[in-house]
């Protein structure tokens, strides 16, 4: 009983700011301009404009976390061996910048990647050729690589840090050598912080607009994009619901899979 | 059902403690308040504290980035907003949905005496009788070049389709603004509703696409002045602003014809504070303010008295900033084409993006 009412202020704020939202949402999503029930806004993602957009936001988001896997999985393994002062530091140099705020940080690669910006200036400086990847499809990737990567090195760290050495141990003294010991030990035993890993990657990835919008100069339309401007520009809200309900729906599909994944729920420590 | 019960207490409770909240904002000064919701940086913040100072009314004052984000914020109607400053075509779209208030030109004096007749004349052409709207800034729409980066002075918007300047050009990333320079271009209407017409532009702004840099809106004016692009399409008011900045900077208006604009002041139908807002925008029309404005923002004033009292005669005459309109041709207002309308132009612009 006296659980139960220690939970009410987390049930209210689930249900004002999570749940009534979510409705709303719905409601927009499945009604006309009328207030007719109708499937048309979703529906509507079957449009060449939206399918290419979608398109574009799962192929980009997918290439950035694999690209954050392959970056985050040598680091948290790196963390996870050194000393715990170097370690408390690494970390600390890893969240230092997530400090700052997203907008800000995105727009400093702005200026570092301009024409005139501040990588290519020292570029000519040394008589190099300079780096063109500003307003490509290259420059969305490394702005979601670069705010998203926190979000997979923690949770691999986390898992990895928890491994019982003995187990390793006992690999090696069994005769398994370094590779073995890490595809058979090492690497199945961290699939859950993998798994949330990806999750926390993949779903800002997908529906960002913000990093599309700065770094890729509003040139590739990504679906995050189409339903902000439904939503800040056109003003068709019911059109906007529609696409976030079909955008929901992959984001569920992927939880789905880390739940399946993830019985124990030892991704969830973090 | 307990847990229901228990529920619902819950979110009372916290209907309750936000209306408690709310209720305990701000009183204003001593004269009351004004909310007022303007352009981002559209206003010499200085002005604020004299008009605080001066009549005792607390200002709140909140910005927006476009016309159409304004309007859904306003519609809702959940914020009171006593003042708006809007351009032409939304002006149009608020009369038409009964949202605005007519002015009491008894507590705006120094409106009709320091604007030019001209702008009040220009404005009557989506206020007829000029009966919601003060003129607060008006300008043209045009092409920023740098000339140490282009062969020769440009004169036409064909420049924006040219391969030589490929990853050089600036476009605005409004729909309005991108079709404007499509169909001029073609010698058609801005405001056009004509199918064929429209499609062309669609194809011509993807055939454009590979050639430009980026769609952006404020940018426009760093990137023109760091030299990141050759060509830009550019609001009149923020070319003054980047010659400050960079000489080699050229503004245009191209001979097919452009846009010309008029932001007003318009007191919503649910204002709460009517009389504070027409004192703001009186003083606002008062002609040092308007000056301090003018240097501040750079974009041009309708009110001919403080352009008299502009110091530099060669911004006083500025082509740029005060253009004789009688010597351009096809110069237009963009004039509410109405949801159908809108959604049309909305579509289309989804293509061009998306390809």
């Amino acid at each position: 009983m006296n659980k139960k009412l220690l939970s009410a202020p987390f049930l209210f704020w689930s249900g004002l700011f999570i749940i009534v939202p979510l409705l709303m949402v719905f409601y927009y999503g499945l009604t006309d301009k009328t207030g007719a029930f109708t499937f048309e806004n979703i529906a509507a993602i079957s449009s060449p404009e939206h399918l290419k957009a979608l398109w574009e936001a799962v192929k980009l988001s997918v290439l950035s976390t694999i690209i954050c896997l392959i970056l985050a999985y040598p680091l948290a393994m790196i963390l996870c061996k050194s000393g715990s002062n170097k370690t408390s530091f690494m970390v600390l140099i890893f969240i230092l910048p997530m400090w700052m705020n997203f907008l800000l940080r995105t727009f400093a690669w702005l200026t570092l990647l301009e024409k005139t910006g501040v990588i290519n200036t020292l570029l000519k400086l040394v008589g190099l050729p300079t780096l063109n990847i500003i307003n490509t499809p290259g420059a969305i990737v490394l702005g979601m690589v670069y705010n998203f990567l926190p979000f997979m090195v923690l949770p691999i760290y986390n898992v990895l840090i928890k491994i019982d050495k003995n187990v390793i141990n006992a690999a090696r003294d069994l005769g398994a050598n370094p590779f073995q010991t890490f595809m058979k030990i090492t690497l199945p035993l961290s699939v859950p912080g993998i798994i949330s890993g990806i999750t926390m990657v993949f779903v800002p990835a997908l529906t960002t607009f913000i990093i599309s919008t700065i770094l890729g100069g509003s040139k590739i339309l990504l679906i995050g994009n189409v339903i902000e401007q439904e939503f800040t520009q056109t003003g068709n809200w019911h059109l906007g619901s529609g696409l976030s309900i079909v955008l929901m729906m992959f984001i569920i599909f992927n939880m789905v899979i880390s739940a399946v994944t993830d019985k124990d729920g030892e991704a969830q420590a973090l | 059902m307990k847990k229901m019960r228990k529920l619902i207490g819950a979110l009372l409770c916290g209907i309750v403690a936000t209306a408690l909240f709310t209720g305990c904002g701000s009183k204003g000064g001593e004269n009351g308040v004004v909310y007022v919701y303007n352009w981002g940086e559209y206003i010499d913040p200085e002005t604020i504290e004299m008009f605080e100072k001066e009549t005792g009314i607390k200002v709140e004052y909140e910005e927006y980035e476009t016309n159409e984000i304004m309007y859904p914020k306003v519609a809702a109607g959940t914020s009171n907003y006593d003042l708006l400053c809007p351009s032409d075509y939304m002006i149009t779209k608020l009369m038409e949905n009964d949202m605005l208030a007519e002015l009491n030109y008894d507590n705006i004096p120094n409106a009709k005496a320091n604007i030019g007749a001209q702008y009040f004349e220009q404005a009557a052409a989506f206020d007829p009788g000029n009966k919601y709207c003060v003129p607060y800034c008006w300008g043209t729409v045009g092409i920023l070049y740098n000339k140490t980066m282009v062969d020769g002075p440009i004169t036409s918007w064909d420049v924006l389709w040219d391969e030589k300047y490929k990853d050089n050009i600036l476009m605005q990333d409004s729909v309005r603004d991108a079709f404007m320079v499509a169909l001029k271009r073609n010698g058609y209407s801005m405001n056009s509703l004509n199918t064929a017409e429209l499609e062309q532009a669609k194809n011509d702004l993807i055939a454009q696409k590979p050639l430009v840099q980026a769609y952006v809106v404020d940018q426009v004016r760093d990137k023109m002045i760091a030299g990141e692009a050759a060509i830009g399409v550019i609001y009149s008011g923020e070319a003054i602003y980047t010659q400050r900045e960079n000489a080699d900077l050229e503004y245009i208006v191209p001979e097919e014809g452009s846009n010309v604009w008029i932001d007003g002041w318009v007191i919503p139908k649910n204002a709460e504070n009517k009389e504070n807002a027409e004192k703001f925008i009186n003083f606002m029309c008062r002609p040092d303010i308007a000056l301090m404005n003018f240097d501040y923002i750079t974009y041009s004033t309708p009110n001919d008295a403080a352009r008299a009292l502009i110091e530099d005669e060669e911004i006083r005459n500025s082509e740029i900033a005060f253009p004789d309109l009688s010597k351009y041709n096809n110069m237009e207002v963009f004039i509410y084409l109405g949801e159908d309308g809108d959604e049309l132009y909305n579509n289309l612009w989804k293509e061009v993006k998306s390809n």
